[in-house]
């Protein structure tokens, strides 16, 4: 008998099996990528030739005891305060030659941006997730202080522009462009974060 | 009733003609946005969260290092204090600077000088391990590190 509507429809009701059966697989041998974190630089070993002397008010110290609690400046203070006051403490501006900075012009603060430095020290049995909020802190004061001045100059967030300036997809011609923008930005606030060694007790 | 009745016997099957595209439709996000682990982890490795972070760019660049204690199975032997995973296995502190040495000879000339070191360390560990790791990087003279975590709210995880 001959065939009247051609080939037959062949049956794809077990493709979504066969699809579940290659979706389950990848679901189970794969992770999501994690890879982004808080870039630092450490200090290098070998000490600077001179000795080069820091005034205490340009220390901005910050301690982390084993419990993590926070000593920032001989003074107990909590998580949520760090970033205001570090933002504070880095565009105090004492010396007034720093034209941008918003602060309170503190004579017993920060000279200037270029000459403030935090420190941050941590004990042996500080949980690694203290440190590193203390650190995300830190950086965000940076980042707050820089997106401010970059948004003033440029309209857009400067964390924005270090992306596009770092994304390696990026063309070459907007990344020469940015190049000059994201290093002015960071040289109104240069990140001065020292690592000290660990304390023992 | 007999109305109803024969309205389900009308009620047309559903079409699930469309499943196998949106099955594929996720497989294919799954296939995109993972990547297949190459090296078992031996060791815990819940990382902190942060906000304020870069992303790595550039794997051909980044020497892992994995900190945390030993994974269930291992704790057994090993006891549960935190160990550094290079490559697929335990090591000492010592052993930290000579792998990161090595791992850095494998790699092209023009790139040996942009080295980073993604640090992989589990929440839970103390700073102790974590400072003689970076004191061990100092001492060979590789100063950029990533310390990895997720992205979130990094003050929930402490309450």
């Amino acid at each position: 008998m001959p065939r009247r509507k051609g080939a037959p429809e062949v049956n794809a009701g077990s493709m979504a099996d066969i699809a579940f059966l290659l979706l389950i697989f990848f679901l189970v041998t794969t992770t999501i990528e994690t890879d982004a974190g808080l870039d630092r630089m450490l200090p290098p070993m070998e000490p600077p030739e001179e000795d080069v002397v820091i005034k205490q008010k340009n220390i901005f110290t910050v301690n982390i005891n084993k419990n993590g609690q926070l000593l920032v400046e001989d003074e107990l203070m909590d998580l949520k305060g760090l970033r205001k006051a570090a933002m504070d403490f880095l565009e105090n501006g004492a010396d007034g030659s720093c034209n941008y900075c918003q602060g309170r012009k503190d004579p017993a603060s920060s000279d200037n941006p270029s000459k403030a430095i935090i420190s941050l020290k941590n004990d042996r049995e500080t949980k690694y997730s203290t440190y590193i909020t203390v650190q995300n802190e830190l950086v965000g004061a940076y980042n707050d202080l820089r997106n401010r001045e970059a948004s003033k100059l440029y309209g857009r967030d400067f964390t924005d522009m270090e992306a596009e300036y770092l994304n390696p997809e990026t063309p070459s011609s907007v990344r020469d462009d940015l190049k000059d923008k994201v290093k002015r930005v960071q040289d109104m606030f240069p990140q001065k974060l020292s690592e000290a060694e660990t304390s023992t007790n | 009733m007999g109305n109803f009745r024969r309205n389900k016997k009308k009620l047309p099957a559903i079409s699930t003609a469309s499943l196998p595209d949106i099955v594929f439709m996720l497989l294919f996000f799954f296939m995109t946005v993972t990547t297949i682990k190459n090296t078992p982890i031996l060791v815990d490795n819940n990382l902190p969260k942060a906000d304020q972070i870069k992303k790595l760019e550039m794997k051909e660049r980044v020497i892992e290092i994995y900190v945390g204690k030993p994974t269930e199975e291992l704790s057994k032997v090993l006891g549960s204090e935190p160990k550094i995973q290079l490559d697929d296995r335990l090591a000492h502190v010592n052993e930290v600077a000579p792998y990161v040495l090595s791992e850095i000879a494998k790699r092209p000339d023009a790139i040996r000088n942009t080295m980073t070191v993604s640090l992989k360390v589990d929440k839970k560990v103390k700073m102790g391990i974590v400072s003689d790791i970076k004191e061990e990087l100092r001492k060979v003279n590789l100063l950029k590190v990533n310390y990895t975590t997720f992205e979130g709210n990094q003050l929930s995880q402490l309450q």
